[in-house]
């Protein structure tokens, strides 16, 4: 229907996102392609040169690499299975008619909205010190030896704290996909003879399967690039107790200059969340017809 | 539904529900109640809830750390001005993808998005060293760039969820009307299309206050924002815990009340509106 | 004015023809129905007329002007739609003046025309709310109110009354057909609804894949339909058609007997069946009928008629209301 003039004034209208865009994600992707080839220090310049999967190699020979790695899908299980089966269940609490609704759900999401640096630094400090924190005070009063949570179990600390602020995500969202479930489905069901649990299993969980997968799939996004929170906390510490993928190319980088191998790392990091992104392409193309 | 649901259990889901809300709320409640107190308040055991000495000396002292009104007036200049560029580009795009939608706009969106995905450690050290070389490291125009584009996906989508609810007939009725296409863009598109621009203003400038990879990697002292600031806290200043909080407190106040507002936008933008 | 002439007007999306070529002659003052099933182009023809879409070949004319290839607004036509399309964001009153305040007209007389307006249609107290606080019917007046105040040579209507319901569509049929008589102006009329069609039409199009199956008005497509599907679309409940051996002694393919056209008898009759449900509305009652060589009709009986599920019945069509079809479905 369109006439000619306008298919090319939308086409013009569309460019500069594309274009900024396609500069954003190719140009700087090809230089860490170029430099993961490379013998590139910053503390040496003018030595580069090519030595082909060298820096891959040195990458995935080091131990912190492997160890690396395992906390970086330890992270994202672990804070994968406590937000979304915390989530479910919370929501489900909170669809359930009770006083003060809007207050409840105001109070549940507000960790989302906390900036990562403070919501460590408050956990770190306030929460998790062995001295001076409430856990300490908690551990005390019961008569138990206070833990140094970030020394003892550090990758568990991080994990507990991203928990909180990923939460409230999940819950918000379970919970708006769970009211669009329609009573009148339900009520069938329960003329049907269906018991509350079979109501969970063949009606709800169901209906909640997109907005989990949803939820699964964005947050693993977020969850495998997590820094701020182990920059604060505990520098990836101790030993690489607590360094995830993301924080590793981050030391290899700007931490020990090692621009060659640190860029093998971000090459890794890279075709790691693009098996991810993959599905999650998939899920949202479904959602856009 | 008109159900009745007995009174006792109203209740007991009431009290549920109300007592783990103030679980995952009383960090954030803590750092509030801590930010009013004395150092030694702070870290007395057992800990004084809210009988202590109430003060506000901990807010001016982080205020005289001259410091700290900088880095949040960069949270602001970073965190609106990297959204308002975005939308600057975002509505045009999303605009005639909504109403010119060509064979390859969907994919065109799925690939706006999959840039979204592409994890900032795999791009951290080219920006880094063509930063340093132009000179943008730790300056508000290099991280509002860098901001405006991870979050231009993000602009773009919701944008384009929000025009393509705006019926076609109201436009073909402006047309009826004798609506030229200033006036109807004036008019019509504009008054409709200010609450979804809004709201997806609202969710981005959140997303870009609190952003921490970028903010923690690209700026210092000049153009930090209130991240970067917060994380020099780490050590040793941390140990001051009323000061922490009241740093922490004004860090997170002003967004935290722009969320609350935005709930219903969040996750909406969120998901890309595959959850409404 | 509002005469409105198409000539061989045709439409293709792509590939897709929708309209292969109407021809049409539509009066100033006529209320004009095109009717049909959906996927018809029915819409697609209103559409064209007001400008919405451009014509692949072919001509418009209103009040014999040319305006094939002019914009929407200039043709002088004012549109109601489906969905009602009012601007959410305005009062009602903003939403009836708009076309107006477009048109550049003073506020004085923009006042004037909408207060009449909304005397007109029953809106006076509720010119300051918005869309979204008034019900479907007070909706529905609104975009009418927007169309009357441009006072256009002619109105368009696209299933105006489809997102009401039953009792209100009622209403608002016998309420649009005032306002005709009262403004005695051209209107084009969209609907799948024949009862619609029939209460409001001076002139019913019936159209079918784009095609017009027939033009005239609705005693004469009820007396006397072109074709089978004529025959079968305009009338409530349907036509009964009957092929095979009782076609052939009336000397056609198929013969049609409308269901208010039966004799009736529990003893003797030319069809007999059996009744299988009947549906009594007091006024009339309603027999389905399962004849005794399969065939499955439906008779009207005036009044109570007492029969019930599983009776013998004897059906017998009047003299002279038989019609006839010959293989292609053409009356004869």
């Amino acid at each position: 229907m369109a006439t000619r003039h306008q298919t090319t004034l939308a086409r013009l209208m569309v460019a500069p996102s594309v274009l900024l865009l396609l500069g954003w994600m190719i140009v700087p992707l090809g230089m860490t392609l170029w430099f993961s080839f490379q013998s590139y220090n910053l503390l040496s310049p003018g030595m580069e040169r090519f030595i082909g999967f060298l820096n891959y190699e040195y990458f995935l020979s080091d131990p912190a690499f492997w160890t690396s790695m395992r906390n970086t899908l330890m992270l994202v299980g672990g804070v994968l299975v406590i937000t979304v089966g915390g989530g479910i269940a919370l929501a489900l609490l909170l669809d359930q008619p009770m006083r003060g609704q809007g207050m409840v759900r105001i109070l549940v999401i507000a960790p989302f909205f906390i900036m990562p640096t403070v919501s460590a630094l408050v956990w770190k400090n306030m929460f998790m010190n062995p001295v001076n924190g409430l856990f300490a005070w908690m551990a005390k009063a019961v008569g138990a030896q206070p833990i140094d949570f970030l020394a003892e179990a550090p990758l568990m600390s991080i994990i507990l704290i991203v928990s909180w602020q990923w939460l409230p995500f999940a819950t918000l969202i379970l919970l708006t996909a769970l009211q669009s479930l329609d009573s009148e489905q339900m009520e069938a069901a329960e003329m049907d003879g269906a018991g509350a649990f079979s109501k969970f299993t063949y009606l709800v969980l169901p209906h909640l399967s997109r907005a989990i997968t949803v939820v699964i799939l964005i947050e693993t996004i977020f969850l495998l690039s997590v820094f701020a929170e182990i920059l604060v906390t505990t520098n990836g510490g101790p030993g690489y107790q607590s360094t995830n993928l993301t924080f590793l190319v981050y030391s290899q980088a700007l931490l020990q200059f090692d621009v060659g191998g640190a860029s093998a790392g971000g090459i890794v990091a890279v075709i790691l969340a693009n098996i991810v992104a993959i599905f999650l392409m998939r899920m949202i193309g479904k959602t856009l017809e | 539904m008109a159900r009745n649901v007995s009174e006792t259990r109203r209740w007991t889901v009431t009290f549920i529900a109300w007592g783990i809300a103030l679980v995952i709320f009383f960090p954030i409640l803590w750092t509030i109640l801590t930010s009013f107190k004395s150092e030694a308040d702070a870290i007395a055991s057992p800990p004084k809830f809210l009988f202590f000495d109430w003060t506000t000396r901990n807010y001016s002292e982080v205020q005289a750390r001259s410091p700290y009104f900088r880095h949040f007036s960069n949270s602001v200049v970073i965190s609106i001005g990297s959204t308002l560029l975005g939308l600057l580009i975002a509505i045009p795009a999303a605009w005639s993808m909504a109403f010119q939608p060509a064979k390859r706009t969907k994919d065109l969106l799925m690939w706006m998005l999959s840039t979204k995905m592409m994890p900032a450690a795999g791009v951290l050290i080219p920006i880094y060293l063509l930063f340093r070389s132009w000179g943008l490291l730790d300056t508000r125009l290099g991280i509002t760039v860098v901001l405006m584009l991870i979050n231009l996906p993000i602009i773009t989508w919701m944008l384009y969820t929000y025009f393509r609810e705006i019926p076609g007939e109201i436009l073909e009725a402006a047309r009826m009307d004798g609506a030229s296409l200033k006036n109807e863009i004036l008019y019509v598109l504009t008054p409709m299309a200010v609450p979804g621009i809004a709201s997806t203003l609202l969710l981005n400038v959140i997303l870009a206050w609190n952003e921490a990879f970028w903010t923690l990697n690209l700026t210092t002292s000049q153009a930090a924002p209130l991240t970067t600031f917060i994380a020099s806290y780490s050590s040793p200043e941390g140990l001051f815990y009323a000061k922490l909080s009241a740093a922490s407190t004004m860090a997170i106040a002003p967004i935290l009340i722009l969320g609350w507002f935005s709930q219903k936008q969040l996750v909406r933008g969120l998901t890309f509106g595959a959850v409404k | 004015m509002g005469s409105i002439t198409l000539k061989s007007v045709r439409k293709a999306f792509g590939d897709v023809e929708v309209i292969p070529g109407v021809d049409l002659e539509i009066n100033d003052g006529e209320f004009v129905v095109f009717v049909g099933p959906s996927g018809c182009g029915k819409s697609t023809l209103l559409r064209l007329i007001a400008g919405l879409e451009d014509v692949s070949s072919g001509q418009i004319l209103i009040d014999g002007q040319d305006v094939t290839h002019a914009a929407p607004a200039r043709r002088g036509l004012a549109m109601v739609f489906q969905s009602y399309a009012l601007y959410p964001h305005m009062s009602v009153r903003k939403n009836i003046a708009f076309p107006l305040k477009m048109a550049g007209m003073a506020a004085a007389e923009q006042e004037r025309r909408v207060s009449h307006a909304a005397g007109i249609l029953n809106l006076t107290d509720y010119l300051d709310r918005r869309p979204g606080q008034l019900s479907g019917g007070q909706r529905q007046r609104v975009a009418i109110g927007r169309a009357i105040v441009r006072e256009p040579s002619a109105f368009l209507f696209d299933e105006p009354l489809s997102n009401l319901d039953a009792a209100l569509r009622v209403n608002m049929r016998v309420e649009i057909s005032e306002l005709h008589k009262k403004l005695a102006t051209t209107m084009v009329y969209v609907t799948h609804d024949q009862v619609e069609a029939m209460t409001m039409a001076d002139k019913i199009v019936v159209l079918r894949a784009g095609r017009i199956e027939q033009v005239g008005s609705p005693l004469d497509l009820y007396r006397r339909p072109a074709n089978r599907f004529v025959a079968g679309f305009i009338g409530s409940p349907n036509m009964n058609f009957l092929e095979g051996q009782a076609a052939g002694t009336h000397d056609a393919h198929a013969i049609g007997v409308r269901p208010e056209h039966w004799r009736l008898s529990t003893s003797e009759g030319a069809f007999g069946g059996t009744v299988g449900v009947a549906e009594h509305l007091g006024s009339d009652t309603f027999l389905h009928v399962d004849l005794d060589d399969g065939t499955h009709v439906v008779a009207r009986a005036e009044g109570e008629f007492p029969v019930d599920h599983g009776d013998r019945i004897h059906l017998t069509p009047q003299e002279g209301r038989v019609y006839r079809f010959d293989q292609q479905g053409l009356a004869i």
